[in-house]
């Protein structure tokens, strides 16, 4: 029996983690409207403003990952995005009737109340969905010349899952679930992706570890 | 030849083409079209008939017509449906409409109640502009539009702790359905704005599965509830009170001095208590509809 390499199957893992990435934050960003509705309803700009902060966040989170990557990039730290992730995404279940109640009750125009709901139940979560990308194209690129390559890899598995996430979402998903429960279950995918990586990552390199061997 | 032989040929030459384009021959002249950002609004004139259209291209069903010759005649069983709600409150003095559609409603309801205040909810200024210039909607210290999503109003209408006893929901278009307005937790902010006895009357759909999960969440608010249909009509219309409902001969009653209001807009009152049914006839076991659970749209193939 031939085990992979430890390297091999935390790439591996990294370019899932990128995919289930890009799934989830489709999935939420679709949830968002229906999240919304209740308190601003689904004209136009509710989706607009949904969409604006999403991008916003993602494009800063782009940002600030790409600037991480270039300091001591590991497996930990990028593992560390997907538990924070996870954490800034609880609100979203347990304080969104609160936040929508307290911005609708003290915003009277609809377009900068959906705004502003959405700044504050989506920003930060999305942010750090954003700063995967580019932190997984550094911890898996290993020369100049591979560098596109695996930017384009990255760029197409996680765009990839967020096709599949929108899918998914819209068409099955709210009808057979509520949306807290695909909430629940988009705060699991984010902690397995999380929790993928650190341990693949803590796998001994040892050939006698039993885990990774080389039987041949 | 002569310029009339000339005419006269090219007129059959040209009879000849539309009938060769059968499609163009029968297609309704579009009067119309308005951008909107939700979605261009045609409007149309065939035969007598103006039509308000969503997406002529296709073939969209008309989402409001008129008769050109009488325009307070309601087309649609649906509209004609609207005013069984008047049996169980006869007297409205606020109305409420979500969704405006050609105007024909609110128009009506003015003619026959010029003191009552009407206030009307359309998300789309394009559908306002349109109802304005081509089916005479008419607005008024009376008669008030709101370009607004109707579950935003709502809900700041009862915040605000304002009344309405007489309101229709009918902001289906049947090619989209504004999920957020089907759910329990949106027909507990419409009791919430419902004088003790005031009454909803709301348009929605007779087949398919969302009628069954529509009914039962209809029935967790506001209880037993008035099932009404007409035959030659996709729509149902559901009447609902907070306090027990009229029988049958409170409706019949109330049915008389209507009719005559009432016929000028073809609405044969008379007939509409027999067609007014409590008895459940839907899925009991289906799902209510509430603010995480709503996948209307997909429950509508």
């Amino acid at each position: 029996m031939t085990s992979i390499s430890r390297k091999a199957l935390l790439q591996n893992i990294i370019v899932a983690a990128a995919f289930l990435n890009g799934f989830v934050i489709m999935t939420i960003e679709l949830l968002g409207g229906r999240v919304l509705s209740p308190y601003f309803g689904t004209s136009v700009y509710v989706w607009g403003s949904i969409i604006t902060i999403f991008m916003l966040s993602l494009s800063l989170g782009y940002l600030w990952g790409g600037r991480l990557s270039s300091r001591n990039p590991n497996p930990d730290t990028f593992a560390l995005f997907f538990l924070a992730a996870a954490i800034l995404s609880l609100p979203i279940i347990f304080v969104a009737e609160w936040t929508m109640t307290q911005v609708f009750l003290n915003v009277e125009d609809p377009r900068y109340g959906s705004l502003i709901a959405c700044t504050l139940l989506y920003f930060l979560p999305i942010f750090f969905m954003g700063m995967v990308s580019p932190y997984s194209i550094r911890l898996l690129v290993s020369s100049e010349e591979n560098s596109g390559r695996m930017a384009g890899l990255l760029y197409f598995v996680s765009t990839l899952g967020s096709a599949l996430g929108t899918l998914m979402t819209s068409f099955y998903f709210v009808l057979w679930f509520e949306i807290d429960t695909i909430m629940w279950g988009s705060i699991a995918a984010l902690l397995l992706c999380g929790a993928g990586v650190a341990l693949v990552h803590r796998i001994p390199v040892n050939e006698a570890s039993g885990v990774h061997r080389d039987e041949n | 030849m002569r310029i009339e032989d000339v005419i006269c040929h090219w007129r059959q030459f040209s009879l000849m083409l539309l009938a060769l384009l059968g499609v163009q021959a029968q297609a309704a002249e579009v009067l119309h079209e308005e951008r909107s950002v939700y979605r261009n609004i045609f409007v149309t004139e065939e035969g007598g008939r103006r039509c308000l259209l969503f997406n002529a291209v296709r073939g969209e069903r008309n989402q409001t017509c008129m008769n050109t010759a009488n325009p307070r005649e309601f087309v649609f069983h649906y509209a004609k449906m609207t005013m069984a709600g008047l049996l169980v409150n006869p007297q409205p003095q606020n109305i409420l409409i979500a969704g405006l559609g050609g105007g024909t409603l609110p128009t009506a309801l003015h003619e026959m109640y010029p003191d009552a205040n009407i206030e009307v909810l359309e998300i789309d200024q394009a559908v306002v502009n349109v109802a304005r210039d081509f089916f005479h909607y008419v607005e008024n210290e009376k008669v008030v539009t709101h370009v607004v999503d109707a579950r935003v109003f709502i809900k700041r209408a009862g915040l605000a702790g304002r009344k309405f006893d007489f309101i229709v929901l009918d902001a289906f278009t049947g090619e989209y359905i504004p999920e957020h307005m089907l759910t329990q937790e949106f027909l507990e902010e419409v009791k919430q704005i419902l004088t003790p006895d005031g009454v909803v009357v709301a348009n929605t759909f007779s087949t398919s599965a969302l009628y069954d999960h529509e009914s039962e969440t209809y029935r967790a608010v506001f209880g037993d509830f008035f099932n009404m249909k007409m035959s030659g009509s996709g729509n149902r219309v559901i009447i609902a009170q907070q306090q027990p409902l009229p029988d049958a001969g409170v409706l019949r009653a109330n049915a008389q001095p209507l009719h005559p209001v009432l016929e000028p807009y073809a609405v044969n009152i008379l007939e509409f208590p027999a067609r007014m049914s409590t008895r459940p006839d839907w899925d009991q076991s289906r799902r209510v509809l509430t603010d995480q659970f709503s996948p209307a749209n997909l429950l509508g193939r």
